[in-house]
């Protein structure tokens, strides 16, 4: 009913799959966009977490690079690609820096919020009993400001990838996206589409394991005690 | 500091009415330790307010305070909100500073807190993302984990170290907060209205529990509380703060432990407190 080249059959698609799978590019590409989307993240989303600590425990750093800070952070980052592409070119280091500057505003924002949004009662309290500012940084102020700052960092991962894709799709030779873009040229409309399934696939997999993770760290808060006798 | 108005005193039937006082009706098994004769070994440190004011803007919340409380004493502050009980507590604590005058810690100075002195808060302020036993021990001084079981064994939630304060009772987050206090062997312990918020059965079960551990501990400790029953239960002299001046500076020598309710002389201390809140 509708051409294979609009819309393939799923049976094409999972041939598709095999054929990658056997030949290896698949996994070739898939581990390449994954290590870049790291790469940005780590960079990025580090830089993001620093100043969203400097400014949030810190009023003149605030006053200082807050509204700077905003202001970057309303430049659609895709916007840049011209520019990223006349600074470093069509290599690594480009889709690097996309992704890095896409991820650092929502952990910049949602670090900074949640350091503010710390209970003052909390800090008084370990004022009270004696914390030193480290002290009141590590046990008080970071636990505090966590649950904020991973959404932040969920938030970051959509933005990773989305990142990527469209830096992988203008320059690359290698990939995801660039399979999805070499695909096109010769009308593997299947590929195309495989391509589309392996990022979600992707994006559902950080998205997983960031659950993992707020698992993990927010074992403390009430909203993540499922079993073990919590009646409220 | 030791006699009672003379209207008690000459009340007849003191005696016999006494009697009933020393059985207490209510008394968990948790709770249920007796007091270790640890008393009056004389660990509190003693607070001087010389004069002391504290303004916010043109209002005047404190004015000159004159106020000596000995070492190990209880002192309860009452007063409807608003009077300044809370500014006086935490001028104590050395959270704030006054606008005028001087707070003395044992003949010293306070400026700024004050490692001997702990507070209570009316809500418990527990870290929510460490234990009990975690929150006991915030300060992580060395074996804090030692000391922090001892303080819980102590208010009765030995069984409850490693629980996440989520899941404790409103009572129950208190005496995590009170453990927490105890933990640092303070010589002054404030209490800011820290069982307003309890139910009536509970309140009761943390008055026995504040009294034997104070009676265990001996530290000075200063109770504000607008529960005029609370305070004549709990302390040896009750305040009322009235307008940011103390109006009423009464001894309260009933024998412990005290019977919170249906209690003739506690009622008629009650009575007298009331008058001048």
């Amino acid at each position: 009913m509708i051409p294979p080249r609009i819309l393939p059959a799923p049976s094409q698609v999972a041939l598709a799959f095999w054929e990658n799978v056997q030949s290896g590019a698949l996994f070739v590409n898939a581990a390449i966009s994954t290590k870049r989307a790291f790469q940005g993240l780590v960079i990025g989303g580090g830089i993001g977490l620093i100043l969203g600590v400097i400014n949030g425990v810190w009023r003149p750093a605030e006053a200082l690079l807050d509204s700077s800070l905003q202001m970057l952070r309303n430049v659609p980052h895709l916007a840049m690609i011209p520019l990223v592409i006349l600074w470093f070119g069509i290599d690594e280091e480009a889709k690097i820096f996309l992704v890095a500057v896409g991820v650092m505003f929502p952990i910049y924002i949602n670090t900074f919020h949640g350091i503010r949004t710390v209970d003052r009662g909390l800090i008084e309290m370990a004022r009270v009993y004696g914390l030193g500012p480290l002290a009141l940084f590590w046990r008080v102020i970071l636990p505090g400001a966590l649950p904020s700052i991973l959404v932040g960092l969920r938030y970051a991962l959509g933005i990773m990838w989305l990142t990527l894709i469209v830096a992988e799709t203008i320059s690359s030779s290698s990939g995801i996206g660039y399979m999805t873009m070499n695909a096109r040229e010769f009308l593997q409309t299947d590929v195309v589409l495989l391509g589309i399934i392996i990022y979600a696939l992707l994006g559902k997999l950080a998205d997983v394991l960031t659950r993992m993770l707020e698992r993990r760290v927010l074992a403390w808060h009430p909203a993540y005690q499922t079993a073990k006798g919590f009646a409220a | 500091m030791t006699t009672a108005p003379s209207f008690l005193r000459a009340e007849p039937g003191v005696d016999r009415l006494r009697g009933e006082a020393d059985t207490v009706p209510f008394r968990p098994k948790s709770l249920g330790r007796a007091a270790v004769e640890s008393q009056g070994q004389g660990k509190g440190l003693g607070i001087s307010f010389r004069g002391v004011r504290r303004c916010f803007g043109s209002r005047e919340v404190l004015k000159a305070i004159d106020l000596d409380i000995p070492a190990g004493q209880f002192v309860a502050i009452v007063g409807r909100s608003g009077g300044g009980k809370t500014t006086l507590l935490r001028l104590a604590a050395g959270l704030d500073a006054p606008t005028s005058g001087e707070l003395t810690i044992s003949g010293m100075p306070l400026a700024g807190l004050h490692g001997g002195v702990r507070l209570l808060f009316q809500d418990a302020r527990l870290l929510p993302w460490q234990t009990v036993i975690g929150n006991v021990g915030i300060a992580r001084t060395p074996k804090w984990r030692e000391a922090a079981r001892e303080a819980l064994a102590d208010v009765g939630l030995a069984d409850r170290e490693n629980d996440w304060p989520a899941i404790l009772s409103g009572g129950q987050r208190q005496r995590v907060a009170l453990a927490r206090a105890l933990v640092s062997k303070p010589g002054v312990l404030l209490l800011d209205e820290p069982y307003g918020a309890l139910d009536a059965l509970t309140r009761v079960e943390m008055h026995q529990l504040t009294e034997r551990i104070w009676q265990e501990h001996r530290f000075t400790t200063i109770l504000i509380t607008h529960d005029v029953a609370e305070a004549v239960a709990l302390a040896d002299r009750v305040l009322v703060l009235r307008d940011g001046q103390i109006v009423l500076d009464l001894p309260v020598d009933l024998p412990r432990p005290r019977r919170e309710h249906a209690d003739p002389l506690a009622t008629q201390f009650q009575a007298l407190i009331l008058k001048e809140v």
